[in-house]
């Protein structure tokens, strides 16, 4: 029997303002219980809620990112429940006009098993809107009680819904990686998700082709993707296991079991919540003018998929490279920074930063903000191999003892930096290629000279000999020669 | 002393005639005499009100009096102010010592003046007797048998009975104007969004709207340029500049065009009332004023409205005395539903929860589009009539409640004729225009009659200018009541 799921995405992202959404209360995570909630937060008698505009900046900067219409005027609403870590007795949140609209998502899928090949995707995006946090109810710090901490209530979140366009636990992982990219890349988000600061909601469900959508649960709150896509492979995996032993699905929000990789009822039936939503009377309609708009675009960075078609169209590199130049925004500007002292060697620092210090990186375990050599020095390095002075191998050397060096450095936070310049290193190691073309000809002539036999085969036909000369005109300038301007020599030399 | 002017309280204080202690005194000496007959106090704090006063002595003694410096004004029990308890009339908050100060508390703080103490209310400033106060009924100092009016019915009789030189109000529905006509005295709503509410307990966020209450027209403009202002904290107070609401106060009223509402001079209105009302009327026409007949044809919905809004942002604002952080907690629970029950079945008083259950009603799904979304479009109707009604006359005239003030327990079981006794008054606040009321005779029962007038946007600084006038012709406003 074949099946088809079904899945959408409610993400909530914390924005990151240093302040709350309706007061100035501090959003520092970590901070003993309770010190971070001011008169708003504890929602004491008469406090009123201001809306913080740093958080609507950042609202309409996603909007403006994902191609969505910016409702010109949004309403902030009450969603009224009980519940101890939630001072006020509401949330105040966006109802049925929130800020941001329909909008879309490009994803590059990677299947998660087979030799099935990477795919793009468009993920629509429902809508996004601003709301508050609710604070922690602390349980079993102290016997028969609970706490609450109200340090995060009122922390601004982004709620970014998605239309249920993914259909497999990878195209769900790939579109939450695309999600949780781009809120760090134009800044409205730090991403940190075991802080709680990027978490997912994930309705699943299952249907056979052609069939209208099935019954869908709500997996609630997953904060990693490894337990997205294990807790969507279960949860439709039990669907599916459900429905054919003759079982129905019933409407429910569950959470995922880290620990034994299952998913279970938080609420075996979704309870009748009437959340008494209603246009919040303390605040005013938010209203967007077109000059805030714009304000808010020139601050928005390039996006990844313009960086990669730029990349791709104006700088001949492939969409492979392309693709992982813009896997971060400081990826991106590290590479961008380099590009700027070789501005016609792209591939070269494409070549470079995806090969030789991704590996260094990977083998010290950091990521590229963490980089020891900054992208100035690379840049300087690969100025040196384009002017000839460094070839291939030599400037490895350099990068390896920069590396080391400013490794050394940072331990032993030792003085003298000049050392530790690019030219200082080849200086120091004699690195400097010979690109003298007297020099050159002058040790052609003398190989040619020496070796009568092989020049005869060569010039009879047997090409393969050309390698014999290239080796010993190597060996001859200590391996100092410019390969390319030596080939040249060589061959215009042999050539009679 | 007593009858002064706020002006010359002020001019006798900057003369050293009287120093603010002993002014602040001679009212904490009037509130232990008379209070515990007129409950209109349900905290004062001696000491704290004295230091207020010998510290606006100090700025006394210097050059850095302001208007009301060293002068004693009762505090609504709405308003948060630092280190008092503040209760909203409410069991609630029996306990609730305020950790700050709100917008309006700050202002007089900062003008240097003494807060005598926190006057008694409806709970949650809702009622329109005094009588939902968890701190027991207030008695109007004209009748002691009678209501003082609410919900700011403390304020109107600690100011009738002398037991302060000004209050303080809030007005939702008429909570400042009614207990004013019914206690004598007058008092002003502004223009919503002109007062912040900061700090002020909310009982109907889009309606609520804090005023001053005093013997005069005069003393209301001083007050009045102490609480206004814009406030960051509020997102709904307005932008605008500082203005003088005395500049205009003694302008002449030759040309002024008053617009007299058919639905105010109709069915239900006592006769002794429209007698008082019309007599003022007339008093104004012989000042040269004129008189313009005007409808405002869906002023009859206005308490069918009011009382599906305002308890739907009731239900909600009221939501946070739930026993978990602050406030009143039931001894006994065995969970954290129970908790919740028994603290708020407990710690509220039955008119709340009536409005509590009406409010959950009408914003439950299914009722909503009928009631809530309903009575908003209604709602600007009700502004739409009142902005037609200023094209043709500069203010609105007529009685600010349908009867003088009734007898204690006489409407305790009929919330509906309760209700009814603010129908004058909910317009305005559902338009959000300023409205003041000023004594204007007495009823054929001795008990005070108000004249309510109704400006324009911001018109208030003319709304004074109008009762001014009138207080300068008339005496009403200087009676007082026997046995004070």
């Amino acid at each position: 029997m074949q099946w088809e799921t079904v899945i959408g995405l409610e993400v909530h992202t914390q924005l990151s303002t240093n302040t709350k959404i309706f007061s100035g209360a501090s959003t520092t995570y970590g901070a003993e219980p309770n010190t971070q909630a001011d008169a708003v937060s504890i929602a004491l008698p008469g406090v009123l809620p201001v809306l913080n505009k740093g958080a609507v900046e950042r609202a309409i900067k996603f909007g403006l990112a994902v191609g969505a219409h910016i409702a010109p005027r949004s309403v902030f609403a009450r969603k009224n429940y009980f519940y101890p870590d939630l001072p006020k007795g509401y949330q105040i949140s966006q109802f049925d006009l929130p800020v941001v609209g329909k909008g879309a998502l490009t994803i590059q899928v990677e299947p998660l098993s087979g030799n099935a090949k990477s795919y793009e995707k468009v993920v629509r995006i429902t809508r996004a809107h601003l709301e508050e946090d609710a604070g922690k109810s602390v349980h079993g710090e102290s016997q028969g009680v609970t706490g609450v901490d109200l340090n995060r209530a009122g922390t601004p979140l982004l709620e970014i819904v998605s239309e249920p366009d993914m259909s497999s636990a990878a195209e769900a992982v790939a579109y939450a990686k695309a999600l949780h990219s781009l809120v760090r890349w134009i800044g409205i988000c730090d991403g940190n998700m075991q802080e709680g600061s990027f978490r997912c909601d994930v309705n699943v469900s299952v249907r056979r082709p052609g069939e209208p959508l099935g019954t869908r649960r709500e997996i609630k709150n997953l904060n990693s993707f490894k337990f997205m896509q294990q807790a969507i492979d279960y949860e439709v995996q039990w669907q599916i296991d459900t429905i054919e032993n003759g079982g129905k699905i019933h409407q429910a929000t569950i959470l995922f079991d880290a620990d034994k990789g299952t998913t279970h009822a938080m609420r075996n039936k979704e309870e009748a919540h009437d959340y008494r939503y209603f246009p919040d009377p303390d605040l005013l309609p938010l209203d967007i003018t077109p000059a805030m708009l714009e304000q808010v675009r020139d601050t928005l960075p390039e996006l990844p998929q313009a960086k990669q078609s730029r990349y791709v169209n104006d700088l001949g590199l492939s969409a492979y490279d392309a693709s992982i130049l813009t896997a971060s925004r400081e990826m991106a500007n590290f590479f961008e920074t380099v590009l700027a002292a070789v501005p016609n060697d792209a591939k070269m620092c494409a070549n470079w930063l995806i090969g030789e210090v991704s590996a260094q990186l990977n083998r010290n375990g950091l990521d590229i903000t963490q980089c020891q050599i900054t992208p100035q020095q690379l840049g300087d390095m690969l100025k040196r191999i384009a002017d000839g002075t460094l070839s291939n191998s030599g400037a490895k050397e350099v990068f390896r003892t920069l590396w080391t060096s400013l490794e050394a450095h940072a331990t032993a936070s030792s003085s003298a930096t000049a050392d530790l310049s690019v030219d200082a290193i080849i200086e120091a190691k004699g690195l400097k290629q010979v690109s003298d073309s007297g020099a050159i000809e002058k040790i052609v002539d003398e190989i040619i000279s020496a070796n009568p036999a092989q020049v005869a085969e060569y010039r009879s036909g047997k090409e393969k000999v050309f390698g014999f000369f290239v080796g010993l005109a190597m060996k001859a300038s200590k391996g100092k020669a410019n390969p390319a301007q030596l080939n040249e020599v060589l061959k215009k030399k042999l050539a009679g | 002393m007593l009858n002064s002017s706020l002006q010359q309280l002020g001019s006798a204080l900057r003369a050293k005639k009287i120093s603010s202690v002993e002014l602040t005194q001679l009212y904490l000496d009037r509130i232990a005499s008379l209070n515990p007959a007129l409950n209109a106090y349900i905290t004062t704090n001696a000491s704290t009100s004295l230091a207020q006063a010998r510290a606006a002595d100090a700025l006394l003694a210097g050059s850095k009096a302001q208007p009301l410096t060293g002068i004693p004004i009762a505090q609504k029990d709405i308003f948060c102010a630092k280190g008092w308890r503040t209760t909203c009339g409410s069991k609630m908050l029996e306990n609730f010592i305020a950790p700050y100060d709100a917008h309006v508390i700050a202002q007089f703080n900062n003008a240097g003046a003494v807060n005598l103490g926190k006057t008694n209310m409806d709970e949650f400033a809702m009622g329109s007797s005094n009588e939902t106060s968890y701190f027991g009924a207030v008695k109007n100092p004209w009748d002691r048998n009678a209501v003082p009016g609410g919900s700011s019915g403390g304020a109107a009789c600690a100011v009738a009975a002398r037991l302060c030189a000004a209050a303080t109000g809030t007005d939702t529905g008429g909570s400042i104007r009614q207990p004013a006509a019914l206690c004598g005295i007058s008092g002003i709503k502004p223009t919503y969004g002109t007062v912040s509410r900061y700090g002020m307990i909310a009982f109907a966020s889009s309606l609520d709207q804090a005023g001053p209450m005093a013997r005069s027209a005069e003393d209301l403009a001083l007050l009045l340029n102490v609480m206004t202002g814009f406030d960051a904290r509020d997102s709904t107070s307005l932008p605008r500049d500082k203005e003088d609401y005395a500049r205009d106060l003694n302008k002449p009223l030759a040309g002024l065009r008053i617009g007299l509402p058919k639905e105010f001079f109709a069915e239900g209105l006592a006769q002794d009332v429209a007698g008082c009302v019309n007599a003022a009327i007339a008093e104004y026409i012989k000042l040269g004023a004129s008189i313009v007949d005007i409808s405002l044809p869906n002023s009859k919905l206005a308490v069918p409205v009011y009382y599906v809004l305002a308890p739907a942002e009731a239900s909600s604002n009221l939501s946070r005395y739930d026993g978990v952080r602050y406030g009143y907690r039931a001894p006994e629970y065995s969970d954290l539903t129970e908790m919740y029950e028994k603290s708020r079945a407990q710690g509220f008083g039955a008119e709340v929860k009536r409005r509590i259950m009406i409010g959950t009603y009408v914003l439950s799904h299914g009722y909503y589009d009928a009631y809530y979304l309903q009575a908003q479009k209604i709602r600007r109707l009700i502004a739409q009539d009142f902005d037609y009604a200023f094209k043709q006359c500069d203010v609105i005239m007529g009685p600010t409640s349908p009867s003088t003030a009734f007898n204690l327990g006489e409407k305790g079981d009929d919330p509906v004729q309760m209700y009814l006794s603010d129908i004058y008054t909910i317009a305005v606040n559902l338009a959000g225009l300023p409205g003041m009321s000023i004594p204007a005779g007495f009823g054929s029962n001795g008990r005070p009659v108000g004249l309510q007038i109704i400006g324009d946007y911001f018109a208030e600084a003319k709304m004074l200018n109008v009762a001014h006038k009138y207080q300068l012709a008339t005496d009403w406003h200087t009676r007082q009541p026997n046995g004070i």
